[in-house]
């Protein structure tokens, strides 16, 4: 049986601090799965594994049957494959939004400017963006630059794509346009991993839920199981603080 | 939240940057400002006259150093000599903004294979910026040529422009370098995320943030380069300075130095406004391309 994703006892530590404690977890292909945790669970760090940012120090990943960290894979190659949106959007300050979504697919992709600029256009203008292509990051709201951020990903034609947080950093009312964008590439049928504290957009569109703790995935199941009727001591507690904080 | 405050712009935020740049004249205070200003300045700088030519010595200097018939006289032989200062100015400017952003680049590659490049890197920049730019230049402009090598030029404004660039690419390089370690290290992780490499990513994502960022400060070295272009005359070529030097010792009046430095001024202060333009324009341009589209 074959999956997108394939996580075997990865272990990554940043000097004494041991970040992820054997992690193994599948996804497969077409299939939402939501990481959620506290803060400094791993969830981060997971997905920036996953598109080779951070080295692993144990375990392996395999992509679609790949095994990306084997030795002498070309991480570029491999990046190529995997979109990522971070939190903070990074969109580059000095392109415009169309130059941000055709740069990676004219220089590493090699397609003409032409095409490129074409194939943006039509994402842009699919998640209502048509009209900000000309700008520059620094005008748009952060739900846009968030949007943008997840076009730009796209325009690679990602066979995975990992979320990090990526409505953290956004005033309230713009968090619903960028769950949007998810919720309708979920229906695309994109293989997505998406670390998130929103747990009603996690019920929401994830056919799986992942709770980490410190390093480890702990419990795992159906949004409804693993959200209403966690096993572990250590999730009941988590989603309790939740529901306190009027999350849920 | 913190982050979006941040990276929304903000038009109050453009607006005091827009009035902080016009600083000197800033009259606000509307009408009676420009007059408070007016007087301010015919009364300070007034004072300042009245003082200096009541100095007992002011009859004296006023021969030496402000002779009109001198200035004159002298003035178009040192024009004429500035011309070198402004080639050898040209020439090492356009050899030292490659190869100082090229040890910056190297100074800024990770890992340790490239240890002994920074190191390199490092030294040379310690070195070039420690030991004084007049030292850097009798060394090479004096000792160069002594060696009597067929293919070493003896020129001393060659070993002139050498020196300055060896000294200047030092001093450039730490420009770039702080603007490259200014761009936040998530657009380099951004960059490498879509697939670019290391390199695609410095050129395309970090570099043009970076050149951005330290032009102000870049100019800053030119106006100290073009100044400096005046060391090289005391290796005997015939720039403004030199000039200068040979017009006074002939009559000694010291009238020539005032000529030559106005020539350098024509230079230097222009330079110092169009950089200032070029930050503005490229600000503009950014929030006219939002408004337009």
């Amino acid at each position: 049986m074959s999956h997108a994703l394939l996580l075997e006892g990865v272990h990554k530590s940043f000097g004494k601090h041991e970040v992820l404690r054997g992690i193994d977890l599948t996804v497969d292909e077409h299939e939402v799965v939501c990481l959620i945790g506290a803060s400094g669970s791993g969830k981060s760090t997971l997905l920036r594994c996953v598109n080779l940012i951070e080295q692993i120090d144990a375990g392996r990943i395999v992509v679609l049957d790949e095994e990306i960290t084997a030795r002498g894979v070309d991480a570029n190659r491999i990046r190529r494959r995997i979109g990522i949106v971070y939190q903070a959007y990074n969109l580059f300050p000095h392109m415009s939004v169309l130059r941000n979504v055709t740069l990676a697919p004219t220089k590493v992709l090699k397609q003409s400017r032409a095409d490129a600029e074409r194939q943006a256009l039509e994402l842009l203008e699919r998640f209502g963006l048509a009209d900000k292509a000309r700008d520059y990051p620094d005008r748009l709201s952060g739900g846009q630059q968030q949007r943008v951020a997840i076009v730009r990903a796209l325009a690679m034609k990602p066979e995975l794509m990992l979320f990090d947080e990526v409505t953290s950093a956004l005033d309230p009312e713009l968090v619903a346009e960028v769950l949007e964008v998810i919720r309708e590439l979920a229906q695309l049928g994109m293989t997505m991993l998406i670390a998130t504290h929103e747990m009603s957009f996690a019920r929401d569109v994830a056919d799986r839920i992942c709770f980490l703790d410190d390093g480890l995935i702990l419990e795992q199941g159906p949004p409804e199981e693993l959200l209403s009727t966690p096993r572990e001591p250590r999730t009941q507690q988590f989603l309790q603080r939740i529901i306190e904080a009027g999350r849920l | 939240m913190a982050g979006e405050g941040e990276r929304r712009s903000d038009p109050a935020l453009a607006a005091s940057a827009e009035s902080r740049r016009s600083r000197i004249l800033d009259t606000s205070g509307g009408r009676g400002g420009v007059a408070i200003a007016s007087v301010s300045t015919i009364v300070v700088f007034g004072l300042l006259a009245f003082l200096i030519t009541r100095a007992p010595g002011w009859p004296e200097v006023q021969k030496t150093f402000f002779d009109w018939g001198e200035f004159k006289s002298s003035f178009p032989g040192i024009a004429r000599a500035f011309k070198l200062n402004v080639k050898i100015f040209c020439i090492a400017e356009a050899l030292i903004l490659p190869l100082a952003l090229a040890l910056a680049v190297l100074r800024s590659l990770p890992g340790p294979v490239f240890f002994p490049f920074r190191l390199i890197a490092i030294a040379y920049a310690d070195l070039f910026r420690g030991v004084p730019t007049i030292l850097v230049i009798f060394l090479l402009g004096f000792g160069a040529p002594a060696l009597q090598l067929n293919a070493v030029p003896t020129s001393t404004t060659f070993w002139g422009i050498v020196a300055l660039v060896l000294v200047y690419t030092a001093y450039v390089s730490e420009v770039y370098r702080a603007g490259i370690d200014s761009v936040h290290p998530s657009q380099e992780a951004a960059a490498r995320s879509l697939g670019l490499t290391r390199l695609d990513g410095l050129r395309y994502v970090i570099l043009p943030q970076a050149v951005r960022r330290v032009i102000p400060p870049l100019l800053n070295d030119f106006i100290g380069l073009q100044k400096d272009t005046a060391l090289v005359g005391l290796l005997g070529a015939l720039d403004a300075f030199n000039t200068a030097q040979i017009d006074a010792a002939a009559t000694f009046n010291y009238t020539p130095y005032l000529a030559a430095a106005v020539l350098f001024v024509a230079i230097t202060i222009p330079l110092a406004r169009f950089t200032d333009w070029l930050v503005l324009r490229d600000r503009r341009r950014r929030q006219a391309a939002g408004v337009a589209a």
